[in-house]
């Protein structure tokens, strides 16, 4: 934790995102405009930022098309994004846990069977399959959850299942077996907290990729579906305004990058405080 | 060494038949009528009911993934449900497009991506700081938003690239010097776009393999023998970090893909994973399969290529592999 509080990238990344997350949670304080309204399209639509509104409104970000503050609609956008990123990954690291605490702890066909299975899911191209999920079914944002969690588990059951192995062999685990504990309470009390650590890292970094992946469904319109608002969706309505109004595809794509930059960095951080000894270990593979 | 590659060349066909036979079910299992979509709102129940019969639709699924798959390992790969066209053509316009955006922009992050981690994993402190802010943060722009932000700098402000397409509208009356310009102008954007994602991710790859590298005996002992700095990096350090980047090349090949999609539907370049997006919209059966399985055989393609080129960079897998 020392080492975790004196590290410049760990509270760079933790400052944005408790900033960030602040910010979304507490989006009916800090913004005023509501999120869908829409006064007067004709006199309020494309104000740039900073512009005050004929009804006395500052708009710190500018208007869009409708005439909707995108600064309102940014933190409500975060919400969605933050949520759907982090429920998602919380899925992916449940089903993730499930499949590499089994491969690793029972041996023979189920270990062979379900590494098998991890490898082929890690061979498909991840977008391919999220597009096929998604278009298949109706779009929502529990359907992206449901996608990314279902395409985003792999990495997780490789690494816990490698840590389960390795664990599995101690003498600590001998001990309890000896002493005539069930192999299931075994792996639940004994083994799992132990193989924890690189999970930590991955939902760090996993968090970020879900973000960006969940952004990408909705700017194809396969996601969040306006006028709820979520980045995606604000960058792929400011697409067709490029020329008169840059500002409403700009800002989301700058809050995205700003908090998929924060989660990198702090993961980078965990990773080098969970685990001394390896150094500045090579960064996972993009 | 060729065992090896042959048997991962098979495990990679099971993936490619798992990936089809996955894409096939869920297609199927998923809501949303192909027919209903092709022929409108306005279609009477007999007339679907004729053209379900026509496409076979109403046969037993097991029945109709027996026959498709048949087909399809045939190279019978039907029609555009949607356009009418077979799949075949236009598959085939699509897979060179595809492979001419991504191949280089593979090659040319990797070039650029290697160079920037050499320096960072060599250079002084700050500079390394400052280059590791500047990959980090590439690394987190997602494709689509930089390609917006490409096209409006560059094709509305400067009025200097196109956004759209792979050529201009007269680009089929150009030959020789004009006709490459014109492609060229095309490619830039999308190439950029892809290539500078590209680059912070194996920058940041490759900076921590070559200091995991950096700290052994070995590089202490050439330095102490009185090597020249560029030749202890690139001969010593460099050979030696360059390994888990060759492994990266194998394992980034899905991920480059991908991100292949999302630029190609920005830029409408007309490539593979702009025709499964618009497949999939369009819920096209046919192309939606064949553009699946394609994808995954390019993925798969080359991840075989990239452990053929680990077994050749580094002898000690070589040997392994073919003692084994």
């Amino acid at each position: 934790m020392n080492r975790l509080l004196r590290d410049r990238r760990a509270m760079f990344g933790g400052g944005v995102l408790i900033v960030v997350v602040a910010a979304a949670l507490a989006a009916p304080l800090v913004s005023r405009a509501e999120v869908a309204g829409q006064p007067d399209i004709v006199a309020e639509r494309f104000l740039p930022p900073l512009a005050t509104d004929p009804r006395g409104g500052i708009h710190p970000l500018g208007t869009d098309r409708f005439g909707r503050d995108v600064w309102t609609r940014l933190v409500y956008g975060a919400r969605i994004s933050l949520g759907v990123g982090a429920l998602a990954v919380l899925l992916a690291i449940a089903i993730g846990l499930a499949v590499g605490a089994l491969a690793g702890y029972w041996r023979g066909p189920v270990r062979t069977l379900l590494l098998a299975f991890t490898d082929v899911a890690l061979a498909l191209p991840r977008v391919v399959l999220l597009l096929l999920l998604a278009a298949l079914w109706r779009p929502s944002a529990a359907l992206v959850i449901l996608v990314l969690g279902l395409t985003g588990w792999m990495s997780v059951a490789r690494l816990v299942q490698g840590e389960v192995r390795s664990l599995a062999a101690r003498p600590f685990v001998e001990g309890a077996r000896a002493l005539g504990i069930s192999r299931l309470r075994i792996l639940w009390r004994h083994i799992l907290p132990n193989a924890l650590t690189p999970v930590i890292v991955a939902a760090a970094l996993g968090i970020g990729n879900a973000i960006m992946l969940e952004a990408g469904l909705s700017f194809l319109g396969l996601g969040v579906q306006p006028p709820t608002p979520s980045w995606g969706n604000m960058i792929a309505s400011g697409r067709d305004t490029l020329v008169n109004a840059p500002w409403v595809a700009a800002a989301p794509g700058l809050a995205l990058v700003l908090v998929v930059v924060a989660c990198t960095l702090l993961g980078d951080a965990l990773q080098d405080a969970l685990d001394p000894t390896r150094g500045s270990r090579a960064p996972p593979a993009p | 060494m060729l065992a090896a590659l042959a048997r991962r060349a098979a495990t990679g066909l099971a993936v490619v038949a798992g990936v089809v036979t996955l894409t096939f079910f869920l297609l199927r299992l998923a809501p949303g009528d192909p027919v209903e979509l092709l022929l409108g709102p306005a279609a009477t129940p007999a007339q679907i009911a004729a053209q379900r019969h026509a496409l076979a639709f109403d046969r037993p699924l097991a029945t109709q993934y027996a026959a498709w798959l048949g087909r399809f390992a045939r190279g019978e790969w039907g029609t555009s449900i949607a356009t009418g066209r077979p799949v075949r053509a236009l598959l085939g316009e699509a897979v060179p497009a595809t492979l001419e955006l991504v191949g280089l922009s593979l090659m040319l992050s990797y070039l650029l991506g290697v160079a920037v981690g050499a320096v960072q994993a060599t250079a002084h402190p700050r500079v390394d700081t400052a280059l590791s802010i500047a990959t980090v943060t590439l690394f987190a722009v997602p494709g689509y938003w930089l390609g917006l932000m490409l096209v409006m700098v560059f094709t509305y402000w400067a009025q200097a690239l196109p956004a759209f397409g792979r050529a201009g509208l007269d680009g089929d009356l150009l030959a020789g010097g004009p006709w490459l310009v014109d492609r060229l102008r095309h490619l830039m954007l999308p190439l950029a776009t892809l290539t500078l994602i590209g680059i912070g991710g194996i920058a940041r790859f490759v900076r921590g393999a070559m200091r995991d590298v950096v700290g052994q005996p070995f590089v202490r002992s050439a330095q102490a023998k009185g090597l020249a700095p560029f030749a202890v990096v690139w001969r010593h350090i460099a050979r030696n970090a360059l390994i888990p980047v060759a492994i990266l090349l194998g394992l980034s090949f899905p991920a480059l893909f991908s991100g292949g999609v999302f630029v190609e539907f920005v830029f409408a370049w007309p490539g593979v994973g702009r025709r499964l997006v618009e497949a999939v919209l369009a819920r096209d059966y046919p192309v939606v399969m064949a553009a699946t399985a394609v994808s995954a055989l390019l993925v798969v393609a080359g991840n075989v290529l990239a452990d053929g080129l680990v077994a050749w960079i580094d002898p000690r897998i070589r040997h392994r592999s073919e003692g084994a």
